[in-house]
């Protein structure tokens, strides 16, 4: 009696504030319906207030980029709050420029509807759907990279821009989370979406990723991002990528020999040593049937004895440096992998008379 | 203690006692928050209000849960456990009716659980054997004192501003040898009244 006596006390008293916190919550903390309008009465959509401005939207089939899934800690989910939503707060300071935080930049997990907002969201986001699909082939592509293809169910069909990417929902013990991938599938494949996902040992997603067997059902949002082909078919294309960063490569490849057989392409891709190698022998043979695209893969680890390799040796910017020639031609490039290479290659490129604003880059 | 009547203990608790300068409960929201009146004062306001209904509330539970009981060892957990729970229900309220002072005191409002102003002041109604109305007296008066107290420094530390503090002494440095030469000052009231 003399131990539980304290424990029911103290125990009681815990449930009973509880309970009264409980229904405070209930009396107080209800805003009714609020009004959200986006980009100036474009889209306005009614939620119930109290909720975070990123659960209200998708809540509404509006998806904003997010990866932590609404934690306040990756800092994708910006957008700008034009009127009502507060003053910025402490959580949100560190992913926050001066500049954006004048223009009313927000972090919309972090943004509670209390009042009717009005917010400014880019144009594409609006087209942005959750899809919901079926694993149709899951494939090791080498010892950490696998190659995965989803058959999309409902909506059945994507309208991608090559080189965008998808937020695929992976669960984690704090809920699910989003993690973006950029899609592989040419922009033409329209039925499914292919992604290539190198494993990150102890990452959330990665580790799903690997662990995705045929006929598993999955979740993502999409697509997102900012890679603009030029549609003019007499524009040259680069792609330059290392490590991890193919998927959007291979995207713009497929999609632009799809639709230009005869368009002026160049592939460019670094790898550590020969295990890291894929997709070269598939490359080689979209190379003999289209005479325009050449595809340069380049080692960076020393060859080691046994070993046989008809690539290249060496970083893969120097192998751009000897094969890209100094031209005025209009071209556009593509730059995929680690930050380091994507400044070596962006100084190469410069030197070859290619422009800022002809360059895309995403850093893996 | 009952011949004290709870109006000397209000006064006593704002000047002779205060519990920040005779004290020193709650220093640290009171260094990091003294930088300007404002939120001085909206934080001193969020004490005096929690800090009164705490020590009723307290009282409460110490003489009709824990006495009969005879539990008081717990008192601390059951103390901290009130306190969290009420400082949650301010911060409800606040930010359902006065949106704006929610803002002003941002992170503050919930670091204000943390006080040990709020939970010396439950501490010190038992030691010192208060009646009910001498606890909510005694409650109210302490969360003023503590208020005029940050004003207080926050006032000077806003004219500091302006003077030239040798280096190694800017910052809390400086603000805790201000707080230091306030206590004396403060010293003067002392011994004016007797509440314990």
């Amino acid at each position: 009696m003399i131990f539980l006596l304290p424990i029911l006390i103290f125990g009681g008293l815990l449930v009973g504030l509880t309970v009264a916190l409980t229904i405070a919550e209930r009396v107080l903390v209800n805003y009714g319906v609020c009004k959200i309008d986006i980009n100036a009465g474009e889209r306005e959509i009614e939620v119930d207030g109290g909720q975070s401005l990123l659960s209200a939207l998708n809540e509404s089939k509006v998806y904003i980029p997010s990866a932590c899934g609404g934690r306040g800690s990756c800092g994708h989910c910006k957008a700008t709050v034009l009127e009502g939503g507060g003053p910025v707060l402490p959580t949100e300071t560190p992913f926050l420029t001066r500049a954006q935080v004048r223009a009313g930049v927000r972090l919309a997990c972090q943004v509670k509807v209390r009042e009717d907002i009005r917010i400014k969201i880019p144009e594409e986001l609006l087209n942005v759907k959750m899809f919901t699909a079926v694993v149709e082939r899951a494939e090791l592509l080498t010892h950490d990279m696998v190659e995965l293809r989803f058959k999309l169910e409902e909506p059945a069909e994507i309208s991608q821009r090559p080189g965008q990417y998808v937020q695929l929902q992976a669960p984690s013990p704090e809920g699910p989370v989003y993690r973006a991938y950029s899609i592989s599938s040419s922009a033409h494949d329209t039925g499914a979406v292919e992604l290539v996902v190198r494993l990150v040992p102890g990452g959330i997603g990665s580790t799903y990723c690997h662990a995705l067997k045929e006929g598993d059902p999955v979740i993502f949002t999409g697509p997102y991002g900012e890679f603009r082909l030029d549609e003019d078919p007499d524009v040259d294309v680069i792609l330059i990528g290392g490590g991890s960063g193919m998927a959007p490569l291979r995207n713009l490849l497929l999609t632009v020999l799809e639709r230009w057989p005869d368009r002026k392409c160049q592939l460019f891709f670094g790898c550590r040593t020969t295990q890291d190698v894929f997709y070269f022998d598939e490359f080689r043979k979209i190379a003999e049937k289209h005479p325009n695209f050449e595809v340069h893969y380049a080692l960076s680890d020393p060859i080691e004895e046994g070993e046989s390799w008809d690539g290249e040796t060496g970083f893969i910017h120097l192998s751009a440096e000897q094969h890209l020639d100094e031209s005025d031609r209009k071209r556009q490039a593509f730059l995929c992998g680690p930050p380091p290479m994507i400044e070596a290659v962006m100084k190469v490129l410069e030197a070859k008379g290619l422009e800022s604003d002809d360059m895309f880059y995403d850093e893996f | 203690m009952s011949e004290i009547s709870p109006f000397v203990i209000l006064i006593a608790a704002i000047f002779t006692n205060n519990i920040l300068l005779a004290n020193f409960l709650g220093m640290c929201s009171f260094l990091a928050v003294s930088k300007q009146i404002d939120t001085a004062a909206g934080l001193g306001a969020a004490v005096i209000f929690v800090m009164t209904a705490t020590t009723a509330i307290n009282y409460a539970v110490y003489h009709h849960v824990l006495v009969p009981f005879g539990l008081t060892f717990l008192s601390y957990i059951v103390f901290i456990a009130v306190i969290a729970a009420f400082v949650q229900f301010v911060e409800m309220f606040i930010e359902r009716f006065s949106l704006g002072l929610y803002h002003a005191l941002g992170i503050f409002l919930p670091l204000i659980t943390v006080n040990c102003a709020i939970l010396g002041a439950s501490l010190f109604m038992i030691i010192r054997r208060y009646t009910f109305a001498q606890s909510v007296a005694f409650g109210f008066g302490g969360g003023v004192g503590w208020t005029l107290a940050i004003i207080l420094i926050a006032g000077l530390r806003q004219r500091m501003r302006y003077s030239d503090v040798p280096v190694p002494f800017r910052g809390v440095a400086i603000a805790m040898v201000i707080t230091g030469v306030m206590a004396m000052a403060f010293m003067g009231f002392a011994g004016m009244v007797r509440i314990q």
